[in-house]
């Protein structure tokens, strides 16, 4: 994977470093990021939610240009914390409502997280892609969703080893079948690059991390910010369930997108394997993984509540935006669709 | 819906307004008769008869669960 392009004076002065081209500018971005916090400084989604984005992909496969020892650099860390505690304040008040609600309602703590994806009004993007979506508006969300979709269930891996007893049990039987199942060729991320390799697009994981908005890598960052950390495992269980739980009925609309639009029978596969799994996934990971984790831990039902509603609120804000600049008539994506080349092919 | 299952020590759970979860089944057969192979090791099988993709929950029951809290609003609002 390369590193993206900088998009502001945050990763202007984080990827120059991460290169070995220059020092870390440390103290100077952890005063960016606190300041901005305080409003005399604004920085942009795209700068923050990019340099947060590359900072965790470090723990993953990492960059071509940047040295493994970044991993778990003392100093990056610093910088990495200060645009945590920056975003989860931003997401406590946001999801406030949201987590009272779920807190005070009876019932299960899995009826309760049903409940709370049920009754939360999320923008009607699937219902569009059925209806309306142009073909490149879909070549778009395809684009979107790379960010996401080429590391599907990835980030839930790190949990496997910070839950134990029957939840732990659940949680590998999911991911067991998030991962292919034992069959190579229905790996999730898999089915997801075949789609885009067939319609032409980059299946590399990142490609499109330079042209993507905010938005879009602020909602793996939340998925990212709760799996990376031992402290937030509840809040990450909550938030995989709330992904799972929010992706069979959607899923079906889209097979119906795919089809008017005639894509590649491959981009079809993916979301059709999701309107069966994750109607299966929802029940193991609301019921047997968040229920069981609350009944050992009565504790975490805040935070499972709190996971939950992150990801129902940042993946409305990619819905939103995706809804709002198509009914502009312009493109979702930061940059043109020029971008939409892959980057190697470009002069 | 009814429906046969197949495979050795299926374990079943129901989920509470929700699909029929089952664990270790080969097969599936549904009330015409049609068998369906298990390709994942738990599957959902459909228990409010409104799925698109039967004998498999597609969440359809979901639209179910909404319409009976819509109608409870009402008569709360109503009363």
């Amino acid at each position: 994977m390369r590193l993206p392009s900088p998009r502001g004076p945050l990763t202007a002065g984080l990827f120059p470093a991460l290169r070995g081209i220059s020092p870390l500018p440390v103290d100077e971005l952890v005063a960016l990021v606190g300041n901005a916090d305080c409003g005399t400084a604004e920085l942009e989604d795209d700068d923050v939610h990019s340099a947060l984005w590359v900072a965790y992909q470090l723990h993953y496969t990492g960059f071509d240009e940047v040295d493994h020892r970044w991993e778990w650099d003392p100093d990056l860390l610093r910088v990495r914390r200060a645009l945590e505690d920056r975003f989860l304040a931003e997401l406590r008040v946001r999801t406030a409502d949201l987590v009272q609600d779920a807190l005070q309602a009876e019932g299960s703590v899995a009826d309760r997280l049903f409940a709370m994806t049920e009754t939360f009004e999320a923008p009607a993007l699937a219902a569009y892609l059925r209806r309306d979506a142009t073909r490149d508006e879909m070549f778009e969300l395809l684009v979107q969703r790379s960010i996401h979709n080429l590391q599907e269930s990835d980030p839930q891996a790190f949990l496997l080893p910070r839950v134990g007893g029957a939840p732990k049990v659940a949680l590998a039987e999911l991911l067991f079948d998030e991962f292919g199942a034992g069959r190579p060729e229905r790996l999730h991320s898999g089915l997801f690059a075949r789609g885009l390799a067939e319609c032409g697009l980059d299946d590399e994981p990142g490609a499109y991390a330079s042209v993507v908005p905010g938005v879009t890598l602020a909602f793996m960052n939340g998925m990212n910010l709760f799996a990376l950390h031992r402290g937030h495992t509840a809040a990450a269980l909550g938030h995989f369930g709330a992904y799972e739980a929010t992706s069979s009925v959607p899923s079906r609309l889209v097979v119906a997108a795919v089809e008017r639009l005639q894509f590649p029978a491959s981009v079809r596969a993916y979301f059709d394997e999701h309107v069966e799994a994750d109607a299966v996934h929802e029940q193991l990971a609301f019921r047997d993984i968040c229920g069981g984790f609350a009944e050992a831990d009565p504790a975490a039902v805040h935070d499972l509540f709190f996971g939950a509603a992150v990801c129902l609120v940042t993946d409305a804000d990619v819905s939103r935006h995706l809804l709002l600049s198509w009914g502009e008539g312009r493109s979702s994506l930061a940059t043109s669709a020029d971008a939409l080349v892959p980057s190697d092919q470009v002069a | 819906m009814t429906v046969e299952v197949h495979g050795v020590d299926v374990q079943r759970t129901e989920c509470p307004r929700g699909p029929l979860l089952l664990r270790g089944a080969t097969e599936v057969v549904d009330d015409e008769g049609v068998a369906h192979e298990v390709t994942r090791p738990v599957v959902a099988v459909c228990a409010c008869d409104r799925t698109q993709r039967a004998p498999w929950c597609d969440g359809t029951h979901k639209a179910l669960e909404r319409a009976r809290r819509h109608r409870e609003e009402n008569a709360r609002e109503d009363a």
